[in-house]
């Protein structure tokens, strides 16, 4: 029996202290006729030689392909100690450090991810973690909106350069809390918001404005002008940041004159693989004043009746297990172990390691921006791009990606996926985890792609 | 048993209130109430100016192990907050019928004052 | 120390992000200038700092861990290498469908696989923990109320003993919250639930076994008296590991249900996570259920979207959930198999009574003693609290001086000084046995040395702390002028 230890006499002897004469009594209290008979629909069991090979076979079908996908989850190079600290049993197998002294390596852990999260952001308090991007900004927005009691409108400014599935999924999240996303559109040149735009709200009672940066579209937002204007107009900043940036790109917290207010983002660049899409990790932080608004756990230093210091989880008054219907969020969890990863992963890095990484990213995908443009294949976008850039052809791109797929090159993501008017765009990001000759087999298989 | 000063008004979720004789009262959470939460951590104070219903949910009081509503006793609307209380919640622990004060209230009806729970009807409830 | 404190400007990790001499040719108006703050170290010494933290930690792999509610089971190795291995770790989530078909498969086969153990007509992988889940659950509710134009429907029930996140889930979905209370059986009051119902009542949610750690035995009539009141039934799966294999939810009438893969089939708990929270749906919701979800068409698999299910509640995550997690789960299951479910509910059971009724013998007071239990029970600590000064809290530090996690505390809140305690199917019996001398010795010392216990833990590397000063004054990041 897998994973079950007890022998026939132990299951005898601990039946008898019961006073059962077999384990099926021990369900006498279900009624009989809602058991379950039989479980057809599930697998016989299988050895883990057996799941081994099925899964490798499996995994061998999907492997090979050279990947230059970004759209919200990238590639980097994890260093190998990441995963193999990450995965001590004594991290991968601990469970929510409630019990603080029996925790003092994970809580430890979690404040020094704090304290790196704030500073990258440059923001004065960050929690552990939510579950991922996507879900955090569902989460700043409920926040902005607990926040900014001067504000009633509960009225949002969405840019349309924000990740699609971000807005989606903060329009999920926000349904029936009476929230209103109102979508601020992006110029059609330049790829990003026009901050001149945001004159048709001035004096209107906006609760608050999502900022991503770099946006959707890999393009750069004009960060200080869009958050001066929101400071002007009494509405609160919502930061979504890739946190990968953050070693060379202004931090949020230093945005316009005083800084976003809240900020979030999506924690997978620094030290999650792409896994198909999770665990990543969301991030949270905010301004001090903020603080006991913030939902997730929060740990903190504590001293003990020993006078040594140590760590706790704090300010939980605001959690579901305390407040229950008045809670901040029904949130239980956090993304512990990618935060692991993540903490060891930013450690190693350091901050030049950081800046480095970003700027062979950044090198690298004007390499290819460079060797494209005598193809005619240009930036669609005026605006200034970070890493990840979106690339106009002169045909549709969907059947291009396909045949250098086949080829085992993953182009990009074709923007017309998410917007028809996009659909000869796609967008490309080059990490550092790309060499010369990956960029050759990329133009190599896209040249035969466009000659097909 | 805790302490419930006979010349105070109560309610059934354990504030105070006093009659400041003026059309205003000064409102806190019983002895018995802070007992219950233990070492207060916050207070989340309410705003000046705002009006409140008999029974609305106007302030919250957190320790460590709870975060409890405080209730406007009765309609009015709030003239003043003990902004003490933001650095020493604690306050509330060890004076809550005195420095522990937490929002003073114009009443809209002065006479619903009469309508609060002596302080043996509190020390039965309390008892419960 | 701290991680920043071992740090010395010029000190790196040199083998990792080679230096570049790429400019940055970006307006300074989007550079940054200030510092990051992150730590300059070498690689071995970020090694070092971590095993050591690591080591201050107890876990599953080092030591039991009773906590009830969590099922601190085995976590297989197997789940973790296979679920690293390349094809699986590095597919980016938007590879194109001819690049994912493995992970498909594996997808749908997991979803079929959790359909026929809980017994409902639909799964939905996508929530990403829990209280995720429960969100995906009642949301689901509300769409299929919504969509009848059965706008009265404006209340969620909840029973007095459900988990926090049930009545915070409710609330944040729009939903007005009204408790039920339970009797002294530990039995959903029948009678409160009755004069609860009406055209108000948008659902119903329930766990079965309950938090009290005993099985809902008028759980059909539950269902009979929602349904016909025109609620909803929804299933809290933090209990499932009780009854798996054994009970479906789905034939207990229960329309929608959440699973906790990081509970009942052993995805590793992290230090706080990554849970999933798969959602599982009874036919009339399947319309609702979140996106993606996987479906099989001859031997090829695809994803269905907002276009194949226009009724959709949404998309919860960016991409498709926690799918490492979900890798993981796939293969536990794959492992125990038909055979396996039902003896995890066998086991965990066995062990969950074989402790209940040693702790009994031992003198200790359970919350229902009259009563089966299921994979979890209640001792309640109330007559140590009362008699001997000495309360749950002391027991659970004094446990850890004996090597052994304290099950949870004070949880559920009806039981004053309770412990709810969860053994799980993979402890053997001495183990368990040598949580019943530890229980014993520690009853001794409160009545002989009760100090001893009120002032525990003394092994670990903390005492108690003084969570109230940290929660006056919070200090949630390190500073460099900090001491």
């Amino acid at each position: 029996m897998p994973f079950i230890p007890h022998t026939p006499e132990e299951i005898e002897q601990m039946l008898a202290v019961i006073g059962v004469d077999d384990i099926e009594a021990l369900f006498d209290e279900i009624p009989t006729d809602i058991r379950c008979h039989s479980l057809d629909g599930i697998p016989e069991a299988a050895s883990e030689m057996e799941v081994a090979r099925e899964v490798r076979r499996m995994a061998a079908r999907d492997s090979g392909a050279l990947n230059f996908i970004g759209a919200g989850a990238y590639e980097h190079h994890i260093p190998a100690a990441v995963w193999e600290l990450a995965t001590r049993g004594e991290f991968y197998t601990a469970y929510t450090p409630y019990q603080a002294e029996a925790s003092q390596g994970t809580l430890q852990l979690i404040y020094e991810y704090q304290t790196m999260m704030t500073g990258l952001t440059a923001m004065d308090v960050s929690n552990a973690s939510l579950y991922d991007g996507a879900s955090a900004l569902g989460e700043a927005i409920l926040m902005a909106v607990r926040v900014h009691r001067r504000s009633k409108s509960k009225k949002i400014l969405l840019p349309q350069s924000v990740h699609p599935a971000y807005r989606d999924t903060a329009e999920t999240i926000v349904r029936h809390q009476g929230i209103e996303l109102v979508s601020l559109p992006v110029d059609a040149a330049s790829g990003r918001v026009d901050p001149a735009s945001l004159e048709a709200f001035s004096g209107e009672d906006i609760t608050a404005l999502v900022i991503p940066q770099p946006n959707f579209f890999g393009v750069l937002e004009e960060t200080d002008a869009l958050t001066a204007w929101a400071e002007r107009n009494g509405t609160l900043v919502i930061g979504l940041v890739n946190p990968f940036t953050l070693g060379i790109l202004k931090p949020p917290g230093e945005w316009g004159g005083d800084g976003a207010d809240i900020v979030c983002g999506d924690g997978q660049p620094l030290g999650a693989p792409l896994s198909s899409g999770g665990p990543y990790y969301g991030i949270l932080c905010c301004k001090q004043a903020h603080v006991r608004q913030m939902p997730g756990r929060l740990v903190g230093r504590a001293v003990d009746a020993d006078g040594k210091r140590g760590f706790v989880l704090t300010l939980q008054a605001r959690e579901q297990h305390i407040r229950r219907s008045r809670a901040t969020s029904n949130i239980c969890t956090n993304q512990g172990l990618v935060v692991t990863a993540s903490t060891i992963h930013m450690a190693l890095l350091g901050p030049t390691g950081l800046r480095n990484a970003a700027a062979a990213s950044l090198a690298n995908t004007r390499q290819l921006v460079e060797r494209l443009a005598p193809r005619g294949i240009t930036p669609r976008f005026s605006g200034e791009y970070f890493h990840e850039v979106a690339l106009r052809f002169d045909r549709p791109v969907a059947p291009l990606l396909a045949a250098m797929a086949k080829q085992g090159v993953l182009g990009g993501y074709d923007l017309g996926q998410t917007d028809p008017a996009l659909a000869d765009t796609l967008l490309v990001c080059v990490t550092e985890t790309k060499n010369d000759a990956d960029i050759d087999r990329y133009v190599e298989a896209l040249d035969n792609a466009l000659e097909s | 048993m805790s302490n419930i000063p006979a010349e105070l008004k109560y309610t059934k979720s354990h504030e105070w209130v006093s009659d400041n004789e003026n059309g205003t009262v000064t409102v806190g959470i019983t002895d018995h109430a802070q007992a219950l939460l233990g070492d207060l951590v916050f207070v989340e104070l309410p705003e000046t100016g705002k009006t409140l219903e008999a029974e609305e949910p106007c302030a919250v009081v957190e320790s460590v192990k709870a975060a409890s509503d405080i209730y406007a006793p009765l309609a009015g609307e709030i003239v003043a907050v003990n902004e003490k209380l933001e650095d020493e919640p604690e306050l509330i622990n060890s004076d809550p019928y005195g420095e522990g004060w937490i929002f003073k209230m114009k009443l809209a009806d002065p006479d619903a004052l009469a309508s609060l729970l002596g302080a043996d009807d509190y020390a039965a409830e309390a008892d419960q | 120390m701290l991680i920043f404190e071992h740090s010395t400007p010029g000190r790196r990790a040199s083998a990792q992000a080679p230096a570049t001499t790429a400019a940055i040719d970006l307006p300074d108006r989007f550079l940054r200038t200030s510092d990051t703050g992150l730590p300059a170290v070498s690689e071995m010494q970020v090694v070092r700092h971590y095993t050591r933290l690591s080591q201050q930690n107890f876990s599953i792999d080092t030591h039991f861990y009773p906590l009830g509610s969590c099922t601190m089971k085995y976590n297989p190795r197997a789940c973790n290498s296979l679920a690293m291995l390349p094809g699986l770790i590095d597919r980016h989530p938007l590879a194109p469908e001819d690049h994912s078909q493995g992970f498909l498969q594996m997808m749908f086969e997991l979803q079929e696989m959790l359909k026929a153990v809980t017994g409902m007509a639909g799964v939905s992988l996508t929530p990403m923990a829990g209280a995720q889940g429960e969100f995906a659950g009642i949301a689901m509710i509300r769409a299929y109320h919504d969509h009848r134009g059965d706008d009265e429907r404006d209340e969620i029930l909840v029973p007095d003993a459900a988990h926090g996140t049930n009545p915070a889930t409710a609330i944040m979905c729009g939903y007005k919250v009204k408790e039920i209370p339970t009797d002294a059986h530990g039995d959903v009051d029948l009678e409160a639930l009755k004069a609860a119902v009406g055209p108000q009542t948008a659902g119903l949610m329930l766990t079965n076994p309950s938090t009290l750690g005993v099985f809902e035995r008028n759980i059909m009539e539950i269902a009979r008296i929602v349904h016909e009141a025109g609620g909803l039934l929804y299933y809290d799966g933090a209990n499932l590991n009780a009854i798996l294999g054994k009970v479906r939810p789905g034939d207990m009438g229960f329309d929608v249900i959440h699973m906790n893969l990081h509970k009942t089939f052993s995805t590793p708990h992290g230090g706080g996570g990554p849970g999933s929270g798969a959602v599982g749906v009874a036919e009339r919701l399947m319309p609702y259920r979140p996106i993606p979800v996987v479906e099989r068409e001859g031997d090829r698999y695809h994803w269905l979207t907002e276009d194949d299910l226009p009724q959709t509640m949404g998309r919860l995550s960016a991409f498709a959930g926690n799918a490492g997690v979900l890798i993981r789960a796939y293969i536990y299951m794959r492992m125990l198999g038909r055979a396996g479910m039902p003896r995890i509910a066998e086991f965990a059971t066995l062990n969950a009574n074989y402790l209940m009724k040693r702790l009994e013998a031992a003198g200790f007071d359970t919350a229902f003693p009259g009563r089966r239990a299921s994979h979890e029970f209640i001792v309640t600590l109330q007559r140590q609290a009362k008699e001997l000064k000495v309360t749950a809290m002391d027991f659970a530090k004094r446990l850890l001086d004996h090597g052994i996690h304290a099950p949870t505390t004070y949880f559920p809140l009806l039981v004053p000084e309770c412990l709810l305690i969860e053994p799980t199917e993979t402890e053997p019996k001495e183990v368990i046995d040598g949580f019943v001398e530890a229980m014993t010795a520690i009853q001794q010392e409160a009545e002989t040395a009760p100090d001893t216990v009120r002032q525990a833990p003394h092994t670990m590397p903390n005492r108690r702390f003084d969570e109230v000063t940290a929660a006056r004054k919070p200090d949630l990041r390190w500073q460099p002028d900090a001491g």
